[in-house]
């Protein structure tokens, strides 16, 4: 199984990552989205993978008995998962929030915060100036 | 969504959604679970009002903001492991006391606990900020 | 010793508050710091000259054997009493030359922070609390020379000298690094213990030559010594301290400090010597050409640098005394001429020495002061001067091997300083113009006060020779020999070849004064050839990085977001992949293991949804698929023992699904922005990323891990924190602090979003 997830893992990375290189504004969104999920499922993987027992311990024992699942990847990528949605959702925010300014969701129209770009000129702000 | 199904099935449902994720926080740190899922099951259960009836409905079984929520999680999580302090243990300790209740005989109460009190609110309380200011937008 | 180090400091930060209180009497009442600062070391001086240097030792970063420790030798003693007692004299001067500017508070700040640096540098006992204090002499210097900032000229003259001494800063600190990695000790006097073990090693060459790098820029010298006269953009106060007398001393202090440890070998000989002569010989034909008071002085500085640095590379004995005692005349008289050349700008708003003249009965201070310094300059007996020059000649007679040229060399020096002490000391007072200077007056006295004590030292020490020597010249001279040397001063050596010499240089100094329009007009010939000097490399230099820093920029910062995804995931690919061919190829994945098929079909599920989600064109497919993705990984978290995961996974997914639908539908339908071509590059380089990525995983299943962290975490999760789900105990027990900070990043993404929506709402409602 492992050399199966190890396919996946890189499918999912290659899916991510030509998303990422698209110009549309959304596409590069779900690509970072996807890549979140790759990398979870790599270091859970590349950490060694046991099929079945969680780590928990009986309510008998005092340590776990017999094999199982290591917990340290576990608790790493917990964090990470709720990290990733915070970080998704600021994303998504930002991004739609771009879009409702500048009116295009091309990259190419976004290269620089400081250019002539006429699409800035449309900005409430100025538009209140100009009145 | 004025569906009169979804309403009644969501009315029923989110209640049991926040029983099953207090569930999840006291019990996470013996069973699966814990403050991260717990928080996450209780968000979705006020997502699922919103989306059903109303944001503003939703919101206001809330009682509190979903920032003063954020705060209070930080504040609990700072706390509990502020205590260690005054027991003269580096900050974050854990510290546990066991209390003796009729029902379960012996419950172990501890910082931890706390933290993950904190865990649980501030998670409910950053999803909820941004899918209920999304919804409405 | 810290106190008088850090009184100056002090100061600094104090004077533009107590500036504004004082007013007028500010230069006075400062002035006393340094003053008090002179004192303690005048007090030191009869332990010092009995052969007792003072040690103390503060620590400070005790883990890189640095400590805070200061040095009082000979040589430290005499430069600390250069700076602090010229020092006290250019704070009185400075409150009387700048007192009515509105920014001088600024310039007593950097002026007396330069002074604390100064005689840090001076008493560091450590190699790099000296490179520390030399750099803050840089910084305050470039504050100096660009005090005037609203003039192009300062400007542009200030970062020439920091860029300068900067880069020259930087090659000192890998020298001094070297060096502490050779002897295996950054304190000075061990180091000065281990000089038979330093110029045997290996790395003798590469520290001295970096060594040099840092005291030629800094003492400006050849081919470095441009900055300097274009440093005289400095307001005349910081001119004369900084840019005669003190800073540009540092490169000569190092040296010195380091002639017992690094001297007497060939290299430092050849290097030093030749390097200083070299310097004495640009700087003579330069400063014959000069008309500017400032700019004169400041290529005659240069050339005594020159001098010094010549003396310190042949390093006989004579030489040694030589070079300390010219040091001392030197700061005494060019601080002074350079006061005395403020006071006459200050006083006409001229700068051209050949439109001066008369001011002998207008200005009678300012002359004593010029007339002093300026007999000194010229080495007249029976003024110190005359003893610098004396015991410089017989250091360039008795020089070993290279007699000839270095005398004539020293010859032209002394003839230089003589035509140009006439130019300054006489030409603007005693001769007579056509059209008097009506506007001219004499100063108050902190304009004459300066020059008139110091050029009457010049002249009072050179009456008393003997205890000169004994107390100033003398342990100066046995620091930087490394052992006591009998060190006699006088006048009076009988006829020898010394004072042949000293009758020539009269003769040649008087008549080049006499002749010197004619002269300057034969010097002005290769004129042409100017352009092609150092400073025009520097320039080049400086271009060349402007020009390469704007085209990388553009290269490499050129705002598509896809370029730079493009660059990284090409290296992400491309590095590693040679690391793994080179270090013993791909790994062969093991034995191809049996899976069941349950879990043959999530491998399924998660890989065509990915494919999916990055080849639909709708919005909605994408979304779909991206959450069965989601809900695939969360099956493979539930089969590989990792329930809470699974769980989280789960609800995030749900929730993660949800705020895309609710974005999406403000957002545009997906676009083609790009062509056939580009998709398939793009393709290709993820596809290639995509193998990558596997062939790492199967890499890394194939490390034997040691036993972790986590094998701990299992054994003490019930006995330590009474907890059985081993995943949560961590998060909030063993790693709660990690835990604390991710609950903040999470806080703090939600605010971010928050204030973006809110953003909108505020709009929309400014609208309606």
């Amino acid at each position: 199984m492992e050399i199966l997830l190890a396919i996946i893992i890189g499918i999912l990375f290659s899916c991510a990552l030509y998303l990422m290189l698209r110009r549309s504004l959304i596409k590069v969104v779900i690509g970072l989205a996807l890549l979140s999920q790759a990398a979870n499922l790599l270091i859970f993987t590349a950490a060694g993978l046991h099929r079945g027992d969680p780590p928990l311990i009986p309510e008998d024992a005092v340590a776990p008995i017999g094999a199982h699942a290591d917990p340290l990847p576990q608790a790493l990528v917990l964090t990470a998962i709720v990290i990733g949605f915070g970080v998704l959702a600021f994303t998504l925010v930002l991004f739609q929030r771009a879009y409702m300014i500048i009116g295009t969701d091309d990259l190419d129209q976004m290269r620089s915060t400081d250019t002539e770009s006429t699409d800035l000129k449309t900005l409430p702000q100025q538009e209140i100036h100009e009145h | 969504m004025n569906s009169l199904f979804l309403q009644t099935g969501a009315r029923a449902i989110k209640p049991l959604m926040l029983l099953f994720s207090v569930y999840l926080l006291l019990s996470g740190h013996n069973h699966p679970g814990g403050g991260f899922a717990g928080g996450l099951v209780a968000a979705a259960g006020f997502c699922l009002h919103a989306l059903a009836v109303d944001v503003h409905a939703a919101r206001k079984t809330l009682k509190l903001q979903p920032s003063a929520l954020i705060g209070l999680g930080l504040l609990f999580a700072l706390i509990s492991g502020i205590f260690a302090l005054f027991a003269g243990l580096p900050l974050m300790s854990g510290l546990w006391f066991t209390l003796h209740l009729p029902i379960f005989e012996e419950v172990k109460v501890g910082t931890p606990l706390i933290f993950d009190i904190g865990v649980y609110l501030v998670v409910i309380g950053i999803t909820l900020m941004i899918i209920m200011n999304l919804m409405e937008d | 010793m810290l106190y008088t180090i850090l009184a100056p400091f002090l100061l600094a930060v104090l004077a533009p508050l107590l500036h504004h209180r004082l007013k007028d009497l500010s230069g006075w009442l400062f002035a006393l710091v340094p003053l008090g600062v002179f004192l303690y070391y005048l007090s030191q001086v009869p332990q010092i000259a009995a052969g007792e240097p003072v040690y103390q030792s503060y620590a400070w970063v005790e883990s890189l054997g640095i400590s805070l420790s200061f040095y009082l030798d000979g040589l430290s003693l005499l430069f600390a009493l250069l700076i602090s007692g010229i020092g006290a004299l250019i704070v009185v001067y400075t409150g009387a030359y700048l007192g009515q500017d509105v920014n001088v508070h600024r310039f007593y700040l950097a002026l007396l922070a330069f002074m604390g640096s100064m005689l840090g540098v001076v008493l560091s006992g450590n190699l790099i609390t000296l490179f520390i204090f030399w750099e803050l002499t840089s910084i305050t210097s470039y504050l100096l020379i660009g005090y005037d900032h609203h003039k192009q000229e300062a400007r542009t003259a200030a970062l020439q000298a920091l860029l300068v001494t900067g880069g020259g800063g930087l090659a000192l600190l890998a020298g001094l690094i070297l060096m502490g990695h050779a002897t295996g000790t950054y304190d000075i006097p061990t180091i000065l213990q281990s000089g038979d073990m330093l110029r045997e090693h290996a790395l003798y060459l590469p520290i001295l030559l970096l060594l040099l790098a840092g005291a030629f820029t800094k003492s400006a010298q050849f081919p470095f010594h441009f900055w300097l006269p274009n440093a005289m953009a400095a307001p005349t106060p910081a001119s004369a301290y900084l840019h005669s007398s003190t800073m540009v001393k540092a490169g000569i202090y190092l040296l010195a400090r380091m002639q017992p440890v690094m001297g007497d070998t060939p290299p430092w000989f050849y290097l030093v010597a030749i390097g200083g002569s070299l310097t004495l010989v640009v700087s003579a034909y330069l400063a014959m050409r000069q008309v500017i008071l400032k700019k004169l002085l400041a290529y005659t500085t240069v050339g005594a640098l020159g001098l010094i640095t010549t003396c310190l590379g042949i390093g006989t004995d004579y030489a040694l005394k030589a070079a300390m005692t010219f040091l001392l005349v030197h700061a005494l008289y060019k601080a002074t001429l350079f006061m005395v050349a403020g006071g006459i700008s200050h006083s006409t708003h001229l700068y051209d020495t050949e439109k001066l003249g008369g001011l002998g009965r207008i200005m009678p201070f300012t002359a004593l002061g010029a007339g002093l310094a300026g007999l000194s300059m010229a080495g007249i007996p029976p003024f110190l001067g005359f003893i610098g020059k004396e015991s410089v000649y017989e250091a360039g007679l008795a020089s070993p091997g290279a007699m000839l040229w270095l005398t004539l060399t020293l010859l032209l020096a002394a003839v230089v300083n003589l035509f140009v002490g006439l130019l300054i000391a006489w030409k603007p007072f005693w001769t007579t113009l056509d059209a008097p200077l009506s506007e001219a007056h004499e100063g108050n006295v902190g304009l004459w006060l300066g020059p008139v004590l110091l050029g009457s030292l010049g002249l009072i020490l050179g009456f008393i020779p003997g205890t000169t020597a004994l107390y100033i010249v003398g342990p100066a001279v046995a620091a930087t020999a490394g052992e006591a040397i009998p060190v006699s001063l006088s006048h009076w050596h009988g006829f020898n070849l010394a004072l042949l010499l000293s009758v020539i240089t009269v003769a040649l100094g008087i008549l080049a004064y006499r002749f010197r329009h004619p002269l300057r007009r034969l010097l002005e010939a290769p004129g042409r050839l100017d352009p092609a000097g150092p400073e025009r490399g520097y320039h080049r230099l400086v271009e060349g990085m402007l020009w390469v820093s704007k085209k990388q920029t553009c290269l490499l910062q050129n705002g598509y977001l896809r370029v730079y995804i493009f660059t990284v995931i090409s290296f992400l690919v491309a590095l590693p992949i040679y690391t793994l061919v080179a270090g013993g190829g791909v790994p062969i994945p093991p034995e191809w293991p049996s899976f069941k098929l349950y879990e043959l079909g999530i491998a399924f599920l998660i890989a065509g949804a990915a494919i999916g989600a990055a080849c639909t064109n709708s919005r909605l497919t994408a979304v779909v698929c991206l959450g069965a993705v989601g809900y695939g990984v969360s099956l493979v978290y539930i089969f590989y023992g990792a329930p809470d995961l699974a769980m989280t996974q789960f609800v995030i997914e749900t929730l993660t699904v949800l705020i895309f639908v609710l974005v999406l539908y403000r957002l545009p339908r997906f676009t083609h922005f790009t062509s056939e071509f580009v998709k398939y590059r793009d393709m290709l380089l993820a596809g290639g990323a995509g193998v990558f990525v596997t062939i790492l995983t199967i890499a890394a299943l194939k490390v034997e891990i040691a036993p972790t962290i986590s094998t701990y975490f299992a054994e003490q999760s019930v006995p330590m924190a009474h907890g059985r789900n081993i995943v949560n105990v961590i998060l909030v027990d063993f790693r709660s602090l990690d835990t604390m900070g991710e609950l903040l990043v999470l806080a703090i993404a939600a605010l971010g979003a928050y204030g973006l929506l809110r953003l909108n709402k505020d709009e929309k409602k400014d609208k309606v």
